[in-house]
């Protein structure tokens, strides 16, 4: 939505502002904006219990929503990488009742910024975490929906991706709650937007394309897979993930541990060092894999190293043939002597 | 059993109207109606007068509905979002009316604790969920409409896909204002799917008047004629007490 033209600074706060919840009374100091989507606001505040994020609204029913969801899955023990929920309160603004909620600030880069830093390999490593934490998700029941960089941060080291926005989950089975077109499935003509494990998927696939095109682009008359794909064929940094987009994309994958499993095997290969090529220093800080392992893959993913070691095996024979043949020679020049 | 059927008026236009009824009193009376009036106004770089986003304020909030203004670019998104808000409004509003019936005060869902409101929604969203909709569209020809109208198109395929991921049906029926000789023409009649909705746009003559609220008074018409036809008791706004309120 664009705040210009719908009047969404309703909630505007201010630095150094004082809100003061109607029903708990507790008090909040804004320290200043973390963003704005399209249901709300959210602050950086501080209270007696610490630091916390706190997202304001004047749609009461979209926060009431939200807090549902937060609650719901705060109550299920278990990892969770998104934040956690404090308490929710009314503020009694000069311009009427706004409703609102705290969770846990996570601290952290906004994704696409920690790629752009750290490397590109990280967006594969990063993507890994983050499907194990969706099929997490997926089996309680609920669909994370509006998945986007925007949403996603990589928290303080030791790395690990978190997810910081609950507008868009939605309970399996109903319709998506809240979407980004370059993101949504509906938008490609790719699927519909009932809440189910693959409408996360798609997304996930469009997370590792936008890593290539941060800018990202808009669909056109093309059929949307063919656009998309070539896209992804376009992007040097894209080509190896081609086969895990490609079913990410046609909703192939019945579980996001399955789409976590081939995205695994693709960087454990070839494929890790294409994406990091060019960055002499990435080699040193890839994850130890077993080198049989890496072999393995790197002869499933990549036929121009297959063809390197075949040669290699024929140079191998070559030079212990000549040794077996001097041997020979020497033993031949000694019998004659 | 029934559920009962939500019923929404979505209106899209560009501008002051200039034609007929004052669209406010009309949307007043489509609220009487027990239907509720959405108004997307379409702006390109700020050409929209302040007397017309007044106006679809006034439409919306004297219809019970949502308006919201923006630009071409996102009408599909921005469709959506009005429908499924609009449609969590109503039921909010009516299971606001029931808990006041109930309680015997004049007590307001926003007087209502956090944690109370939070049950309240969850029934408010599984009705979203499952309840029938209906949804007369009215799309604004008018002259300075015609570049914008491929955009139209699109964002009411794209409103098709959303309705068609919930569980409970959808009708639709598609009306442009003004129409050739009367005040709306009949585009597309009741469908529960927009996917034969391409070429409907073409055969529209553009026009210098906007009658705006005449085009909501024969949405009013079309909604009774609809629940003449489906019998009585049909066309009742839900009853809550079926739904286990």
């Amino acid at each position: 939505m664009n705040d210009s033209i719908s009047g969404k600074q309703a909630c505007k706060l201010s630095s150094n502002q004082i809100i003061t919840g109607k029903w708990k009374k507790t008090q909040y100091e804004i320290i200043r904006e973390l963003g704005c989507g399209a249901t709300g606001s959210v602050y950086l505040a501080r209270s007696a219990r610490g630091l916390s994020a706190l997202k304001i609204s004047d749609d009461s029913m979209a926060i009431t929503s939200e807090v549902n969801v937060l609650r719901q899955i705060s109550r299920v023990q278990g990892p969770s990488l998104g934040p956690h929920f404090y308490e929710t309160d009314d503020f009694a603004s000069p311009r009427g009742i706004l409703a609102f909620y705290t969770m846990e600030y996570i601290k952290g880069t906004p994704f696409l910024a920690f790629v752009r830093g750290r490397g590109p390999e990280w967006a594969g490593i990063l993507t890994v975490q983050l499907l194990k934490d969706l099929h997490f998700l997926h089996k309680q029941g609920w669909i994370f929906g509006d998945l986007k960089p925007e949403n996603l941060l990589a928290g303080e080291a030791p790395y690990h991706i978190r997810w910081i926005d609950p507008g868009g989950i939605t309970k399996e089975g109903r319709s998506i709650k809240e979407y980004t077109e370059f993101f949504d499935r509906g938008y490609w003509g790719l699927g519909d937007r009932k809440a189910e494990a693959s409408y996360d998927l798609f997304s996930v696939s469009m997370l590792l394309i936008n890593t290539a095109y941060p800018g990202r682009f808009e669909k056109t008359q093309e059929k949307g897979t063919e656009r998309l794909l070539e896209k992804t064929r376009d992007s040097e940094r894209l080509v190896p993930f081609l086969p895990v987009i490609r079913k990410g994309l046609e909703g192939r994958y019945s579980n996001a541990l399955e789409m976590r499993e081939e995205l695994l095997l693709l960087l454990q290969g070839a494929s890790f060092r294409n994406v990091a090529a060019g960055r002499g220093a990435t080699q040193k800080r890839m994850s130890p894999v077993s080198r049989q392992k890496r072999r393995q893959a790197a002869q499933v993913y990549a036929p121009g190293a297959k063809k390197v070691s075949r040669w290699s095996g024929v140079l191998e024979t070559m030079v212990a043939a000549s040794f077996l043949l001097i041997l020979y020679i020497l033993y031949l020049v000694g019998q004659t002597v | 059993m029934s559920r009962g059927t939500l019923r929404q008026v979505l209106l899209i236009t560009d501008g002051y109207s200039n034609a007929g009824e004052d669209p406010v009193a009309i949307a007043a009376l489509a609220k009487e109606e027990g239907l509720s009036v959405n108004v997307i106004g379409i702006v390109e770089e700020e050409e929209m007068s302040e007397r017309g986003i007044e106006e679809i304020r006034d439409i919306a909030a004297s219809g019970g509905g949502v308006s919201q203004i923006v630009y071409a670019k996102q009408l599909s998104q921005t469709v959506q979002m009005v429908t499924k808000k609009a449609m969590s409004q109503t039921i909010y509003g009516v299971v606001n009316r029931e808990l006041q019936q109930i309680l015997g005060s004049d007590k307001e869902l926003e007087d209502l604790a956090p944690e109370k409101r939070g049950q309240l929604m969850e029934v408010v969203e599984d009705l979203g969920e499952t309840m029938d909709l209906d949804i007369v569209i009215l799309v604004d020809t008018s002259a300075s409409m015609k570049n914008k109208l491929p955009m139209v198109q699109e964002a009411l395929i794209d409103l098709s896909v959303s309705l068609r991921s919930r569980n409970g049906t959808n009708n639709f029926t598609l009306y442009s204002f003004p129409g050739k000789r009367s005040d709306t023409d009949k585009l597309i009649s009741w469908t529960t799917s927009f996917e034969t909705l391409s070429g409907a746009f073409k055969k529209i003559a553009v026009s210098g008047v906007t009658p705006t609220g005449p085009a909501i008074q024969e949405a009013i018409r079309i909604f009774r004629k609809r629940a003449k036809k489906k019998g009585p008791g049909e066309d009742e706004r839900f009853d809550l007490r079926e739904t286990g309120m």
